[in-house]
């Protein structure tokens, strides 16, 4: 159980809906991850496949004109629940698959 | 008002129609089955402007439901047995959405063995699920209590599910005159209103989201509140219909109950044959009662104890079995609770009646008025529940 006061159940919105939505957008599921993804960028080809098959929005494109093709790829680590589906479709091992450690 | 001859699956099809109800999924099972084809004729005459949803099973009938009534629809459907222990697993998640869905349910055993026959043993699990039920013992009646479902489910005190029960075959394929309401009165008494959380994309909200450790507790114990406050709101409901249109049942209906040492506690259909009964016993000098409970859930525990608080001795009539239970029936279970808890040294009898559909004699109930006077006379209460038509 949380130690921080949490509303109760008469401030609580009915059937548990959420009124913000898209708000998990501003929870950091890092802490889900046992494994981490590492993009090694000198490998990827830019395909996109980590970009699409990621189930959370999790790997950034980013336009950046000094790099190869003009694009290149980030995990967004604070929404990487380190599913590894990334990892396991790059087809070209561009990803590594590093242990957390904290 | 049109007066028409009604069959209760066809009563409960018209008072959906004439609730204006926007969407209707169903899966068709006997005996609801005519229910299901009458509003599906409705819809293709254009008699009703309502979406009807074809659908593969009753837990996609009831699926369909929840999604209708997520984005604002008024929505029903009609089942029974099978079909509603099917639908149970969507129907605790509308309970727990908070969607105000009505379902008619014409009663029927459950299988092993296969028995299309009616009694109580599909909704009885429905106990706990959150929704409101009600038992009616007419056409006229369930015509009438439709309408006043979707009045207390939809009110913003309330927001839950709720199913009209009524006895397979004994109600629902029996025709009766019943006074309908034209849509438009019918819609003054329950206007639409979509006070609930609904989906829209201009203001949108995420439905259907996980209640960890934290979070959990709280919205069952919201969903208990709801339960609740909907007793006040049936009464009040019922109230209110009685003064537009000319008809008020009580959320428990006493019958020869004023100065009655022994009540008998029925629902459904066969309340009007425990009726006769009381009849019956009372010219052999028997002071029995009967209290016809219509609101099952939530349960009407203060009009209870109030009508109890006179009496020695109550025997509870009920159509199904809670197997393995203290008491086979369920509803002896809840007046056991009752009595332990509001109401104690009130004598308990539990009776099992029209099970699978056996039939329900009157003298077998005036023996049952009978038993309990003499439980009330100072005889020990039999401590299992008295299976009554049952062969030795």
């Amino acid at each position: 159980m949380s130690t921080t006061k949490l509303p109760g159940w008469r401030e609580l919105p009915e059937g548990a809906v959420v009124r913000d939505a898209g708000n998990t957008e501003t929870i950091d599921v890092s802490g889900w991850r046992v494994f981490k993804p590492v993009i090694i960028d000198e490998k990827c080809t830019r395909c996109r496949l980590c970009w699409i098959y990621c189930p959370d929005g999790a790997i950034l494109e980013i336009i950046d004109e000094k790099a190869k093709m003009g694009k290149r790829y980030e995990v967004d680590y604070m929404h990487c629940k380190g599913c590894g589906i990334c990892w396991r479709e790059c087809p070209v091992n561009a990803i590594e698959w590093v242990p957390e450690e904290r | 008002m049109p007066r028409l001859a009604l069959t209760t699956n066809y009563a409960v099809a018209h008072a959906a129609k004439d609730s204006d109800v926007d969407v209707v999924a169903a899966y068709p099972i006997t005996p609801s089955t005519p229910a299901a084809e009458k509003l599906a004729e409705f819809v293709a005459n254009g008699e009703m402007d309502a979406e009807y949803i074809h659908v593969e099973s009753e837990h996609s009938a009831a699926s369909a439901l929840v999604g209708a009534s997520a984005v604002g629809a008024r929505a029903f459907t009609v089942t029974a047995s099978q079909g509603l222990i099917y639908m149970s697993e969507v129907l605790y998640i509308a309970s727990g959405l908070r969607l105000p869905i009505v379902l008619g349910v014409a009663s029927r055993a459950l299988s092993a063995p296969l028995s299309i026959w009616g009694d109580m043993h599909d909704i009885a699990p429905l106990r706990d699920a959150g929704l409101i039920i009600y038992f009616v013992s007419s056409a006229q009646e369930a015509y009438d209590t439709v309408i006043q479902a979707f009045k207390v489910a939809e009110d913003p005190r309330v927001h839950l599910p709720a199913i009209v029960d009524y006895d397979g075959f004994v109600l629902s394929h029996v025709t009766e005159p019943v006074e309908t309401i034209e849509k438009e009165e019918v819609l003054k008494y329950i206007p639409k209103n979509i006070t609930w959380n609904t989906l829209n994309p201009k203001k949108p909200i995420s439905m259907g989201t996980v209640g960890d450790p934290d979070w959990y507790y709280e919205f069952k114990y919201q969903q208990q509140v709801a339960m609740e406050n909907a007793l006040q709101v049936a009464v009040e409901a019922d109230e209110e219909f009685g003064k537009m249109f000319g008809r008020k049942y009580g959320i428990v209906e006493p019958y020869c109950m004023e100065d009655a040492d022994i009540a008998m506690i029925a629902y459904g259909a066969h309340a009007g044959t425990a009726r006769v009964a009381v009849d019956k016993a009372r010219e052999k000098g028997i002071k029995v009662g009967l209290i016809r409970l219509k609101l099952w859930r939530p349960f009407p525990s203060e009009q209870l104890k109030k009508l109890l608080e006179g009496v020695s001795v109550v025997g509870v009539l009920d159509r199904a079995m809670a197997l393995g239970g203290p008491l086979q029936g369920p509803v002896a279970l809840d007046v056991g609770t009752l009595i332990a808890t509001k109401v104690p040294g009130v004598k308990l009898v539990s009776f099992t009646i029209g099970i699978g559909q056996r039939d329900v004699r009157v003298d077998d109930l005036v023996k049952a008025a009978e038993m309990l006077d003499e439980v009330a006379k100072g005889k020990e209460p039999p401590e299992k529940t008295v299976p009554i038509g049952l062969r030795e």
